[in-house]
């Protein structure tokens, strides 16, 4: 069982959380022309990690925001999580 | 290599079966190979196999981090099918569906295939609909399906729970009655032990720590165990494909899940077919020595874990015992998990790369074990000639780029999503 530390609510189980996959994938802007290459790194290329990988997770059963977990993919250990408008570097 | 008989295993009983042969040498590699191919699982060591019986080409090695068999060949429920609707899908796997019957003879290892048959439930008059649609497109490619009612499902498994007030009641299902399961450990030694008689390097314990590529073209592999060189390479690695793509500086359509199975203790036969249930993603069968063999989602999360996570295994179980209530009353004996190659259409990918001599099968998804066959059968060809076969060539890595999605069951790119 993971445990997820919701910026908002707390300490609470797996359970209560949905995945939104990979985190650090960018929509590419709108106002400017977009390469077919950008649009298939946005849309299907994945990095997947081993090891630290920044994650969207929705608190579906809880306060249903959308927050950013950072996790290891190889342990399943949590090192930090925070909420989706806030940037990995803080 | 001695083969194996009634006449060689009477002969070696007088010698207290002290004499056999070894079922595949354990090489120091060489400096040089024609064909490389990296990881020693199933689609691997079909790969080689069929890349020296079907071209010739022996100067090849295997090379495996851990140990020949020990990812997701061992570690799948064993079902073997080829009920797909698309006709991609479908001749890739009917064509395999004849690899698996000739299998056993054709590697002169019992690999137990028990053509019993696969029923898919069905919970509404709707997904009674779409079962027609895809047994007929089954049909119109020469696969046998055969749509049953509830009345002839209920003759066929009377263990399932076919009581008035449940949530989701038997419609019918669809059956493809030539589908089954087969040993799979075996499937990975019989491949293993044909290639090394032929010639074929199996190392194991060799884990690959980079690429020679230069002028774009691969040159060869570094390993823990020297570096070796190669005119060709395939990747052949499911769920560590995004770890050697990333040496590669290649972003793939891959990402890498955790699916467990498990299995009961042992009963007395209860159940002679696979079953599949169709409101939720749980998938039952009977092994030989009795245990119920079971599989479902997703964890739901990117994880390279080969242990699984116990809230999925309880979603799985509980559509379970929804199906055959008598599961309830049985001892959990095995749980394990096995990491999968998501690809994000659901679909495969066995190709050539940007990079010439180097090539890629990977994208397995829930439905790599049936697909070892066929997929070293194509990979092989692939490989020798360096261009795709007709029968793979909907399995092609551009396709997320041109629009031409094999999207068997219409996910998305939401490869969590089951």
């Amino acid at each position: 069982m993971l445990y997820i530390n919701c910026p908002h609510c707390g300490m609470r189980s797996q359970n209560e959380f949905s995945y939104g996959g990979d985190a650090s994938v960018i929509r590419p802007l709108l106002e400017k022309e977009v390469s077919d290459k950008e649009w298939d790194d946005f849309v299907y290329n994945r990095k997947s990690l081993r090891g630290k990988h920044l994650e969207l997770w929705q608190h579906i059963f809880g306060c249903r925001q959308w927050i950013k977990v950072e996790r290891d993919t190889a342990t399943h250990e949590i090192f930090r999580t925070f909420k989706a408008d806030e940037e990995f570097a803080k | 290599m001695q083969k194996y008989s009634v006449f060689n295993l009477i002969k070696n009983a007088l010698s207290n079966h002290e004499n056999w042969d070894l079922a595949w040498k354990d090489p120091t590699p060489k400096k040089e190979y024609d064909v490389v191919i990296i990881g020693g699982g199933g689609h691997g060591l079909a790969t080689a196999y069929y890349l020296a019986k079907e071209h010739n080409i022996t100067n090849v090695a295997i090379i495996e981090k851990g140990w020949i068999g020990g990812g997701n060949v061992g570690r799948n429920t064993t079902i073997i099918r080829s009920n797909y609707m698309h006709d991609d899908n479908a001749l890739f796997s009917e064509f395999g569906m004849d690899l698996w019957r000739k299998m056993s003879q054709d590697l002169n290892y019992n690999v137990m295939f028990s053509p019993r048959g696969i029923i898919n439930l069905a919970h509404s008059d709707a997904q009674m609909n779409v079962y027609a649609r895809r047994g007929n497109s089954m049909r119109l490619n020469g696969i046998d399906a055969v749509l049953l009612n509830r009345e002839q499902v209920k003759e066929i498994i009377p263990m399932a729970d076919f009581s008035e007030n449940v949530r989701f009641p038997i419609f019918g299902g669809l059956m493809q009655p030539s589908a089954g399961t087969a040993r799979h450990d075996a499937v990975a030694w019989g491949y293993a032990r044909q290639a090394d008689s032929m010639g074929v390097d199996i190392i194991q314990n060799c884990e690959v720590v980079g690429f020679d590529v230069s002028g774009g073209k691969i040159k060869g592999v570094r390993t823990s165990r020297g570096d070796i060189k190669a005119k060709k390479i395939g990747l052949c690695v499911a769920g560590s494909t995004n770890i050697l793509a990333e040496k590669l500086n290649m972003r793939l359509p891959i990402e890498t899940h955790l699916l467990q199975a498990c299995v009961s203790e042992p009963v007395k036969p209860v159940l002679d077919r696979v079953v599949t249930f169709g409101a939720g993603h749980f998938y039952i069968s009977q092994s030989d020595k009795g245990e119920m063999v079971m599989g479902g989602d997703l964890d739901g999360y990117n994880s390279y874990a080969q242990r699984g996570n116990l809230p999925t295994l309880q979603h799985v179980l509980t559509e379970g015992i929804a199906m055959m209530p008598f599961l309830s009353k049985l001892k959990m004996l095995r749980t394990w998990g096995g990491i999968m190659d998501m690809s994000m259409d659901g679909s495969p990918i066995i190709d050539k790369t940007h990079i010439e001599g180097l090539y890629l099968n990977c994208g397995w998804c829930y439905g790599g074990f049936k697909a070892t066959p066929a997929s070293g059968w194509t990979f092989a060809h692939t490989i020798a000639q360096d261009r795709v076969h007709e029968l793979n060539a909907g399995y092609s890595l551009d396709r997320f780029n041109t629009g031409h999605l094999l999207d068997e069951k219409g996910l998305g790119t939401k490869t969590w999503i089951s």
